[in-house]
């Protein structure tokens, strides 16, 4: 065995059932299975981002310092810009390879029986993760996080009757200010964390459960045929190795393009020029200002609304109506869905940054 | 489910059976050399992001080391203190007493116990310095421990006396 663990810890940890465990698992090996990593490479940015929000957390002060703390941390702790920057860089890819994880998922059909609850698990914790980026958005409280937190609530808002009074529940006012950023930090560093780590368990436990999916090109070859390879230690040492590209990447971004701080937010200044969401909020943004030129007016923002409403649960109960069954195991219909969203996510993202100015 | 033939352990384990005495030595100093260099790269990533999580750990505790390191400290005022009275002032990060004492003497001492660090205080009845914690007393004019568990006397500094401040200097 390569790796020599003392016997005395694996006696007396117990960890030989574990080990037993491991080794028998195996993971499914064809030419799709560099999508497997996917999901490892967003856990791995959850872990960094768990390690540099307690960081952060060291030095920010929610409220009316929140700016000034942030200052601080940017430009006088040491290495701070880079926690900072880190944190910000591992967001954005935990995000994107969340999302490159669900369409792997998507496309291998990986959603239907038995993973169903590994799908909807998913699903919520890509909407968490989603709130968690809007809500961290806010929390050094300059000019940027200022007006996308408020044009963000301007979402709930658009619910007939109840929205205003749900976002001035999110807001703790009727505008962004010192009460704002304080849920919002609370939301952040304690609720979240607290909603999404027993679900990441349940999510973690469901592929221990179920096992790796195979695409259908995979699940239509006899067994005999099928390749595999041991969980432990082939696919952790091949996982270990994604994390440290992950790693280094992030390393970079964070080194080279420094997330900056802007001027402190100012209620009595306009909106900058140009002003944009974040990457993964471009496509809703985009379509909402496409909805609102085709239907002036409170229409197009509901049409948009609903639009996503609609698409969302859609995508949600994929598992009820892409079921596997005789004759319909490649089920074009649901890939053909699939590249729909794909290319309206991607091409309204891209129509939105060329149409920026 | 069948394991593919690419598992390196059972092609050792095989290749061992061969010829145990050529391969055992050949793949040692392969596996040592492989070792060798995780380690040193493990060790390497550790330090790379060991370092700069220490430094932004300590910064402000280099900050307050700064704050520490100053030499005089100049007291606004204080000349009117009356005689027996004190006041409490900071001494960089450390804080401090300006005695003035009845005979019109001026002393200043660091306030802070050689014993356990806590706060000491001025007592204008017994005209001693007491720490409440555990009991240490010491002398309000040399700074001298006269009973309980300090181990040290207090640090005295230098006190020059002028119209409208009070300087306060390291010895």
């Amino acid at each position: 065995m390569a790796i020599k663990l003392d016997k005395y810890v694996i006696d007396r940890l117990g960890l030989a059932e574990i080990i037993a465990v491991a080794k028998k698992k195996t993971v499914p090996q064809h030419k799709q299975s560099f999508w497997y990593y996917w999901g490892g490479i967003s856990l791995f940015c959850f872990l960094v981002q768990i390690v540099t929000g307690v960081l952060l957390l060291l030095y920010y002060r929610p409220g009316p310092e929140a700016y000034e703390s942030v200052r601080q941390i940017t430009y006088e702790m040491h290495f701070g810009w880079l926690v900072r920057s880190v944190h910000n860089w591992s967001a954005d890819l935990f995000l994107l390879s969340v999302f490159v994880h669900m369409f792997s998922v998507f496309f291998m059909k990986a959603y239907r029986a038995p993973r169903e609850f590994g799908w909807w698990s998913g699903m919520a914790l890509l909407v968490l993760g989603l709130v968690f980026g809007f809500s961290g958005y806010l929390l050094p409280m300059d000019d940027l996080a200022y007006f996308a937190t408020k044009v963000g609530l301007e979402i709930p808002n658009s619910i007939p009757v109840v929205g205003p009074s749900i976002a001035n529940l999110i807001r703790g006012g009727i505008e962004v200010g010192q009460f704002t950023v304080q849920r919002f930090f609370a939301l952040h560093a304690v609720i979240l964390p607290l909603i999404f780590l027993p679900l990441l368990g349940l999510h973690l436990w469901l592929v221990q459960k179920h096992g790796m999916a195979v695409p259908v090109s995979e699940d239509e070859k006899p067994v005999a045929a099928r390749k595999t390879i041991p969980f432990f230690p082939n696919f952790i040492a091949k996982d270990l190795a994604m994390w440290l590209i992950t790693m280094n990447v992030i390393a970079l971004l964070a080194a080279v393009f420094p997330w900056q701080l802007g001027e402190p937010a100012d209620s009595l200044k306009p909106a900058p020029v140009g002003i944009h969401p974040e990457w993964y909020f471009m496509s809703q943004f985009q379509t909402l200002k496409i909805m609102g030129r085709l239907f002036p007016g409170y229409a197009g923002e509901a049409i948009g609304m609903t639009l996503f409403t609609v698409g969302l649960l859609l995508w949600f109960l994929i598992p009820f109506y892409d079921i596997k069954g005789k004759g319909a195991l490649r089920a074009r219909n649901a890939t053909y869905f699939g590249l729909m969203v794909v290319a309206i996510l991607i091409g309204t993202t891209m129509w939105g940054y060329l149409a920026k100015n | 489910m069948t394991h593919a033939t690419t598992d390196p352990t059972r092609d050792e384990h095989a290749v061992v059976g061969e010829s145990p005495a050529d391969s055992e030595e050949d793949s040692f100093s392969r596996r040592g050399f492989v070792l060798m260099a995780m380690g040193g790269m493990g060790l390497a990533y550790a330090a790379a992001i060991g370092y700069p999580i220490y430094r932004y750990l300590n910064s402000p505790v280099e900050k307050s080391v700064e704050m520490a390191m100053v030499k005089e400290v100049a007291l606004p005022d204080a000349d009117k203190l009356p005689k027996g009275a004190v006041l409490m002032f900071k001494f960089g990060a450390k804080p401090s007493l300006l005695i003035h004492h009845a005979d019109d003497s001026w002393v200043a001492l660091s306030a802070v116990c050689t014993h356990m660090g806590c706060t000491v205080a001025y007592n204008p009845a017994t005209t001693q310095i007491e720490c409440h914690c555990h009991g240490g007393v010491y002398d309000a004019k040399t700074g001298d421990n006269i009973s309980g568990p300090p181990p040290r006397p207090l640090t005295k500094y230098i006190t020059t006396i002028a119209a409208g401040s009070v300087t306060v200097k390291r010895a």
